[in-house]
C-alpha cells in the first residue's frame, strides 16, 4: 500500500492514479495511522511554500511528514511536497521547512515565470534509468539551486541550473511532476516502486 | 538543456461531449472527451485544454464527470476553462482531476476574483484567457466578450498587466482577428503582449500552416494552442514538433 497525504485541494486524482500503475494499491489520506502505517509514502505538493505547510499544520501534517521521513520506508514528495523537505522557503516571506535537506527554496533567475511546462534534466540516478533523455513537466516559480550534503541530485535549468530531483536514503523528491510527465513520469514511478 | 515550447490542442465541450466536429478516423466516438484526450496525448500534445460551453448546471456536471475520467487514464497536463465563476467552481474542478483553469469574462466583470484563486491555490493554477482584438485604445487592441461580438471597454494589454499583477500565472491570448482565419497567429498582437508580460504567453487564433507555429514562437509565445487545424486534420501535433525541431526549437518528441 502507497499512501498520498491528502491535506489540501489539488489534483490528488492523477497522482492516484499513476501510482496505482505499479500494481500496488493506493490510498488517500489524511489521517496519521493510515498514511504512517503504509508502506511507502508520498507528499504532493501545490500552491506556494508557506500556504502548503500552513495546510499541513492544520492537519498535524508537518509532524506527520517528519515522522514519514524517519521510518526507513520510501517516501516521496512532489514539487512544493519536495521543497518543503528543505531547510526553508523564501516563497512569500521566509517560512521553515522540514529540514530533511539542508539548504533552502528561492525564487528563480529567469526572464518568464513560472517555469511552466517540459524540461530536460541531467542525471545519474538509477531511479532516471531508462528515461535520462526524456522531459518532465514542471510548475514553479521557486527552486533549490545547491545540492545538500550527502545527497543525488539531478539538474535542470531554466534561467539557472536548480534542483529537479534529489534523493537521499530512503527520500527521493522531484520538483517535476511525475504524474504529469506523460511514459517517462510513470516509468520514473517505477523505477521508485521496485524500492517498497 | 531548454524549457520545450508547447503545442496544446483545445477540445470545445458542451455537456460533456467534445463539439465543433473533430474529423478523425479510427475513433470509436469523435465526441468522447477521453478518447480524444487520449489520442492527443499518445500524439505528443504537452497539455490539453477543454473549454466547457455548457450552458446549463446539469451539463456542467457532466462535463466534470469527463474531467474526473480524462484525469484517470491521460497523465498530461489537463486545463479545463468555461463557466467559472467562483473559488468554489475552481475547487470542484481541481478535485476532479484538471491541473488549471482558465478564466475570462468573470475576471472582467470582478477582477478580485484573480486574487481569490491565486491566493488560495497558487498562481500556476490560473490562466487568464482573453479575447483580444484590434481597437482604438492606448495600446491598439482591446478585450472582447460573448465570442468577440461585443467590446468590453477595456484596454487588452492593460488588462493583461493588471492580472498579473493580481496573480495569473499564465495568459492564453486568443486573436478575435485571426480565429479561424487559418491565416496565421496574430504575430504583432503576440509581440506587444510579450513586451508587457513576464509569465508564458499561450497563443492561441490563426493557425493554419506550420510555419505559423515557428512565426509565434519567434514572436515571442511560450505555448500555442490551436483547435480546428488538429481536430481536421490538417496537421498533427507530430509535424508540429518535427518542423518546430528542424528550426532549432526546443520541443518534447
Amino acid at each position: 500500500m502507497i499512501a498520498i497525504l491528502d491535506y489540501g485541494s489539488g489534483n490528488l486524482r492523477s497522482a492516484q492514479r499513476a501510482f496505482e500503475l505499479t500494481g500496488h494499491k493506493v490510498s488517500l489520506t489524511s489521517d496519521a495511522q493510515e498514511f504512517l502505517s503504509a508502506d511507502a509514502h508520498v507528499v504532493p505538493g501545490v500552491g506556494a511554500f508557506g500556504a502548503c505547510m500552513e495546510q499541513l499544520n492544520a492537519i498535524n501534517g508537518a509532524q506527520l511528514v517528519g515522522q514519514a521521513l524517519q521510518t526507513g520506508k520510501p517516501v516521496f514528495g512532489i514539487c512544493v511536497g519536495m521543497q518543503i523537505f528543505f531547510s526553508e522557503g523564501e516563497e512569500k516571506g521566509s517560512h521553515k521547512g522540514l529540514g530533511f535537506f539542508e539548504g533552502s527554496v528561492s525564487h528563480i533567475d529567469a526572464p518568464v515565470l513560472p517555469h511552466i511546462g517540459w524540461n530536460s534534466v541531467e542525471t545519474d540516478s538509477e531511479l532516471f534509468s531508462g528515461v535520462e533523455e526524456e522531459m518532465f513537466y514542471f510548475v514553479h516559480s521557486y527552486a533549490a539551486k545547491a545540492a545538500p550534503r550527502d545527497s543525488r541530485v539531478t539538474w535542470t535549468t531554466y534561467g539557472e541550473r536548480f534542483i529537479a530531483a534529489v534523493e537521499k536514503e530512503n527520500v527521493f523528491a522531484t520538483q517535476f511532476h511525475p504524474e504529469k510527465s506523460g511514459a517517462a513520469g510513470a516509468k520514473l514511478i517505477e523505477n521508485w516502486a521496485k524500492k517498497i | 538543456m531548454t524549457l520545450a515550447k508547447r503545442i496544446i490542442p483545445c477540445l470545445d465541450v458542451d455537456g460533456g461531449r467534445v463539439v465543433k466536429g473533430v474529423n478523425f478516423e479510427n475513433l470509436v466516438d469523435a465526441g468522447d472527451p477521453v478518447e480524444l484526450a487520449k489520442l492527443y496525448g499518445s500524439e505528443g500534445a504537452d497539455e490539453l485544454t477543454f473549454l466547457d460551453i455548457s450552458a446549463s448546471v446539469d451539463d456542467r456536471s457532466t462535463t466534470l464527470d469527463a474531467v474526473r475520467r480524462t484525469a484517470e487514464q491521460v497523465f498530461i497536463p489537463l486545463t479545463v476553462g468555461g463557466g467559472i465563476r467562483e473559488v468554489s467552481d475552481v475547487d470542484q474542478l481541481l478535485r476532479a482531476g484538471a491541473d488549471k483553469v482558465s478564466i475570462n469574462t468573470a475576471a472582467l466583470n470582478r477582477p478580485e476574483l484573480i486574487n481569490e484563486i491565486a491566493d488560495r491555490f497558487g498562481n500556476q493554477v490560473l490562466v487568464l484567457s482573453i479575447d483580444a482584438r484590434r481597437a482604438q485604445t492606448a495600446s491598439g487592441y482591446e478585450v472582447t466578450t460573448h465570442g468577440g461580438r461585443k467590446s468590453a471597454g477595456v484596454d487588452a494589454l492593460e488588462w493583461m498587466s493588471n492580472a498579473v499583477a493580481r496573480g495569473v500565472g499564465e495568459i492564453l491570448l486568443n486573436s478575435m482577428d485571426a480565429d479561424g482565419t487559418r491565416s496565421g497567429f496574430d504575430i504583432e498582437m503576440i509581440r506587444a503582449a510579450r513586451e508587457v508580460v513576464t509569465v508564458p504567453i499561450i497563443a492561441s487564433g490563426g493557425a493554419g500552416a506550420l510555419t505559423d507555429f515557428s512565426a509565434a514562437l519567434d514572436a515571442g509565445a511560450d505555448a500555442l494552442l490551436a483547435a480546428s487545424v488538429f481536430h481536421f486534420g490538417t496537421l498533427s501535433i507530430q509535424q508540429v514538433k518535427e518542423h518546430l525541431a528542424a528550426g532549432g526549437y526546443s520541443v518534447r518528441l
